[in-house]
């Protein structure tokens, strides 16, 4: 009787949670730059995307349902981003992969945040985004930008015994925003001087003019808050007007681009960059699929892209449903072993066990520094 | 013989000039240079194929030039059709309709799109009062969407407006910014006008961005509330649809009001500027004041689009107020024919929703889209509709109307 | 060598401690001077295309910038090319230039043909419709043809020895650019003013209608203007990513603009107007972000287009057009 009873009640209970799973798919949409100028940062989150998702659909799915991606490109353009988050929500995205830049994410996020779907990404770093509040669906596999801000600065006054920093950035989101915190950071802790705080407009003919003004306040160090273009050009310019300056730098420089853009003159620049887990096996295993599916290295954020759908696949496992205050609850509950290491999610969104390091161009590769 | 030969030295010259872009792939981070040859068959061939037809086109539209300025009466088709009151009644009741009930039909990223273009429409007429009507060379209009938006957003993060308020306000801001925009530019003619209007477009968007203390800079301003129905919440969808109604409606007013404008002696007063300012000034129109006026209603519009848009998007930043903004708003005043209503509604479906469903060809999507503006400008450069100036036929006897006394 | 004190303590990269500082800090004064002449020859350089094709047929090239960018990369694609060769780094930046010149003239010629000749009647603003179409026509063309991302340019000027002492300010590569600007400006105006073709081309800027009644060949005179106009527009590309290290599909754009307030400060319209209004533009920007802030720097250069065009329209070369009633 009883095991008759509990094969109703297991019927049942199946037959509740496929029609709470709705579709025949699990859709997850991945939404960032995959053309124009920052696709080479979105793109890698895609192919992240796509091996997980091979992979867990060969293993069953999840749940027997199997991962359907839903692709949308919006070039880290605000106007886009909605337009993109409105598509994948009317396209029955239950979760999202994304977005790749901040301002994007940020645009995004109030359309998300209303329509309760849970995201994370691997990428945005805007402090703002995990700590206002405002946005409770939000989660992210990358530490933020404050926390870079405040190694960079502790970098520079104790390991550089930097006295006279001037901080740069692009004028942009993501730039100012690291700049900003730079610059509150060097102020509170009082031991250096913030000799010039300028923004640079992207894309301008020659910066000529503001290194020599950096070279005029007599600053030890730079500070940039910004991308790898200008941040080459910037190196460039500083080397060939032979200013003697460290230049440090966020994630949006640590990039192997960065180096063979800039060439010769990329070495000896200090950039900040997440952990390097390269060493777990997870990592090495993921990192190896990639080339053997796409012939190519991982990119950026790949390491962090990969976590996020571990997580994401993982809560939603974990949850047997896809309703959002289910997968939230287990993102925040249950650890998950991933390519950046064994992970949850705090209350505000952020990964706990994830942070920045620092790292310096040696001899045309960036090297981790303990 | 001779077409075959002009077409072969065409097809060399293509190869030629797009040899090294087009057959040569250097990456010289990785040092590696990669030949690609098909691509100059490609080319060859076809620019061999389309120089004829381009010929082709090109006689067809001297043809046409030459008809027209003998001066025979052979208006076009469309234009026919535009002129039977019976027809194009029904067809706006159609098309009204059509616009009334398709939300409901169509997913939100579609209503979406068509959202875009009303606001796009609202943006066309606007600047077609003062480029199209009152003949003025102007490329910042971008600048004033941006003043209206901003207007909103800002009003609402200091001091708590909501949207039905900040919509008028918002207008009158932009109406005031392009008042004032006007008075030092009065003197200015032709191209002077518009390099300047452009040179203040830029100033505008720049000092957006740069001051963020007041604007948030390039993070923009964001959770910008959507328009409220008396206090009900509405999901995403359903806001979306809201919106979609405030902007048709917004549309169909200004069309209406735009028509009113170049009947009335304010319209026609614009007008005789466009054709010819000294004479305007020798009959007494008060120059100064005509031009401002032009400048103040194109932009009020402006505004009003702005706020809308702030409020459909919850979250702006300047670079979406960039030239390209201005320049695209402006072709659609230009590839509609200027002065005419429906043009612009054309227009703005021409260039808003044909990269959206051009989507299909992803990565050639902008080239085509490039390529047929400049198509569009060589082939039919006085636009879709161009503008007709009112004719009046005299019926007096004493006019004989073989001695061309009609208008 | 008799060099003043303060040169050569920053020679040796030291940063002096305490700076003299008299009533103007004239070595940082200079800086900003030199980076801005090397800035305002590039500037120039385009600057004169705008301007010559205005004089002619009264159309503002939004295209034009796009050429500058086609001249990089053009450029770009032989110094690969050449590198992976073998060919020594001063040939290689003569070789690129030159192809890229003659490619970029051939660009500008055929666009002139195709989206600007047959709109020489249709008014003002279907040719600028056009120019803009054609604008992002080749912004796109390159991203297929090539790619949308950075690539650098590889440095081709080496450091010239003479220039030891002042490289920091001034370097060999800045040095190049000056100079050939000058050189390159030199030689046009020597053409129009001496050449017969010059001398049809002043004469078609002047009066189209008057000029093709004396027995000009208008057609052939705008091709020519375009040509010109182009290759110096090509040559400006190659110097400023041999400069900068790097090129991208959308550097035109903001140059283009740039430029194109220097022709109008200048005069537009006036060859020598560019010439000036290109340094001036580039000056005044180099000396607004050295002693106010490169914040605003761009705003700055677009207020002083403002508010020269309010107060003095035709620029600083141009003479006030006398209008007929």
């Amino acid at each position: 009787m009883k095991r008759f009873s509990g094969l109703v009640i297991a019927a049942c209970l199946t037959l509740l949670t496929s029609t709470a799973f709705g579709a025949d798919t699990v859709k997850i949409g991945v939404a960032g730059a995959h053309t124009g100028d920052l696709a080479s940062y979105g793109l890698p989150t895609v192919n992240a995307a796509k091996l997980v998702a091979k992979d867990v659909n060969a293993k069953g799915g999840i749940d027997g349902k199997q991962i359907e991606l839903l692709i949308q490109d919006e070039e880290c353009k605000p106007e886009k981003a909605t337009n993109a988050a409105t598509k994948l929500i009317s396209d029955g995205a239950v979760v999202v992969l994304g977005h790749i830049c901040s301002g994007a994410t940020k645009a995004a996020l109030p359309i998300y945040t209303e329509a309760k779907i849970v995201t994370i990404s691997p990428s945005a770093t805007n402090p703002e985004l995990t700590q206002s509040g405002q946005y409770p669906t939000f989660f992210r596999t990358i530490a933020s930008d404050d926390a870079q801000a405040k190694l960079g600065v502790d970098f520079a006054i104790g390991k550089l015994a930097a006295k006279k920093i001037a901080v740069l950035h692009d004028k942009g989101d993501y730039g100012k925003g690291y700049a900003e915190y730079a610059q509150k950071f060097i102020q509170d802790g009082g031991q250096a001087e913030v000799v010039l705080f300028e923004g640079v407009t992207p894309g301008a003919v020659d910066y000529s003019a503001v290194v020599q003004k950096v070279r005029q306040t007599g600053a030890d160090t730079v500070m940039f808050g910004g991308y790898h273009p200008e941040a080459s050009k910037i190196v460039s310019q500083l080397k060939k007007k032979r200013v003697k300056v460290n230049f440090i730098s966020d994630d949006g420089v640590k990039d192997d681009t960065f180096i063979k853009v800039a060439g010769a003159d990329a070495e000896d620049v200090y950039a900040s960059g997440p952990q390097d887990v390269s060493g777990l096996e997870m990592n090495k295993a993921a990192k190896a699929a990639h080339v053997a599916e796409f012939g190519t290295e991982a990119g950026a954020f790949f390491d962090a892209a990969y976590a996020a759908m571990q997580a994401l696949v993982n809560a939603i496992d974990k949850a047997d449903s896809t309703d959002s205050d289910k997968i939230m609850n287990a993102l925040r509950t249950e650890n998950v072993d991933t390519t950046v290491g064994t992970i949850k999610f705090d209350a505000r969104g952020d990964a706990e066990g994830v942070g920045f390091s620092m790292y310096q161009v040696q001899g045309g590769q960036y090297v981790e520094l303990k | 013989m001779n077409e075959l030969k002009k077409s072969i030295l065409v097809s060399l010259w293509f190869m030629f000039l797009t040899f090294p872009l087009m057959v040569i792939r250097v990456n010289t981070i990785d040092q590696t240079v990669v030949w690609r040859w098909e691509n100059m068959a490609l080319i060859g061939i076809g620019s061999f194929v389309l120089s004829f037809v381009w010929r082709w086109a090109m006689r067809r539209k001297e043809a046409g030039d030459a008809v027209a300025a003998s001066g025979e009466k052979k208006s076009s088709k469309v234009a026919e059709w535009a002129n039977n009151p019976a027809l194009t009644n029904t067809f706006r009741a159609i098309f009204l309709l059509g616009f009334l009930v398709t939300p409901w039909l169509v997913t939100t990223y579609q209503t979406n799109i068509l959202i875009s273009f009303l606001l796009y429409v609202v943006l066309g007429l606007g600047l077609n009062v003062i480029v199209g009507v009152a003949g003025l060379l102007f490329l910042g209009h971008a600048a004033f969407y941006a003043i209206g938006a901003y207007s909103y957003a800002l009003l609402n993060q200091y001091f708590g407006l909501g949207f039905w308020v900040a919509l008028p306000i918002g207008g009158v801001i932009a109406a005031l910014a392009g008042i004032a925009l006007a008075f030092p530019v009065l003197r200015l003619r032709g191209d002077y006008l518009a390099i300047v209007t452009l040179g203040f477009g830029e100033i505008v968007r720049l000092v957006l961005e740069n001051w963020s203390d007041l604007t948030g800079g390039p993070s923009g301003v964001s959770n910008i509330p959507r328009p409220g129905l008396f206090d009900i919440k509405l999901s995403v969808a359903d806001a979306n649809i809201y919106i979609y109604y405030i902007v048709l409606a917004l549309a169909i007013i200004t069309i209406i009001a735009v028509t009113r404008l170049k009947d009335s002696r304010i319209g026609r007063a614009l007008q005789a500027l466009r054709e010819d300012e000294i004479a305007c000034e020798a009959m007494g129109i008060d120059r100064v004041g005509v031009k401002v006026m032009a400048f103040g209603l194109g932009t009020a519009w402006a505004g009003f689009a702005g706020v809308i848009f702030a409020a459909k998007t919850t979250f702006i930043n300047p670079a979406s107020f960039t030239f390209f903004e201005s320049a695209i708003i402006l072709s659609i005043v230009v590839l509609g024919g200027m002065g005419s209503n429906l043009g612009v509604i054309l227009g703005s479906a021409f260039l808003v929703l044909l990269p959206e469903y051009l989507r299909a060809f992803s990565e050639y999507r902008m080239i085509l889209f490039a390529t047929a503006m400049v198509l569009m400008m060589v082939f039919r450069p006085q636009g879709l509709i161009p503008a007709k100036g009112r004719s009046y036929t005299v019926d007096d006897p004493d006019l004989n109307p073989a001695n061309g006394g009609g208008n | 060598m008799a060099c003043p004190s303060v040169l050569s303590t920053v020679r040796q990269g030291a940063v002096p401690s305490r700076r003299r500082r008299g009533i103007m800090d004239w070595q940082y004064f200079t800086e900003l001077f030199l980076g801005g002449l090397t800035r305002g020859s590039i500037y120039a350089l385009i600057a004169i295309g705008y301007t010559m094709v205005y004089g002619i047929i009264e159309l503002i090239n939004f295209a034009h910038g796009e050429v500058y960018m086609l001249g990089a990369f053009v450029g770009l694609i032989i110094a690969g090319v050449l590198g992976i060769m073998g060919f020594p780094a001063p040939a290689i930046l003569v070789i690129a230039a030159v192809v890229a010149i003659i490619y970029c003239a051939g660009y500008g010629y055929t666009m002139e043909k195709i989206a600007y000749k047959p709109l020489r009647g249709a008014g003002r603003l279907s040719p600028l419709i056009s120019a803009i179409g054609m604008s992002l026509f080749l912004q796109n063309y390159i991203i297929l043809a090539q790619t949308s991302d950075f690539l650098p340019f590889p440095r081709l000027i080496p450091d010239f020895d003479f220039l030891e002492p002042i490289a920091h300010v001034f370097g060999s590569s800045d040095f190049v650019i000056v100079v050939t600007s000058a050189l390159f400006m030199a030689g046009l105006t020597a053409f129009i003013k001496y050449t017969k073709m010059g001398k049809a081309m002043r004469a078609t800027a002047q009066n189209r209608k008057m000029a093709m009644l004396l027995g000009v060949d208008s057609d052939k005179v705008i091709s020519i203007t375009f040509i010109l106009g182009s290759s110096l527009a090509a040559l400006g590309g190659v110097l400023i990513a041999s400069h900068v290290g790097m090129v991208n599909f959308a550097i035109g754009f903001l140059a283009g603009i740039k430029a194109f307030t220097a022709a109008v400060l200048g005069g537009i319209g006036s060859i020598p107007g560019a010439m000036l209004g290109g340094l001036f533009l580039g000056l005044s920007e180099s000396f607004a972000t050295g002693y106010i802030s490169s914040d605003y720097e761009d705003v700055f250069a677009f207020t002083l287009l403002v508010v020269f065009l309010i107060f003095r329209p035709s620029g600083i070369m141009g003479k006030a057009k006398v209008e007929k009633v």
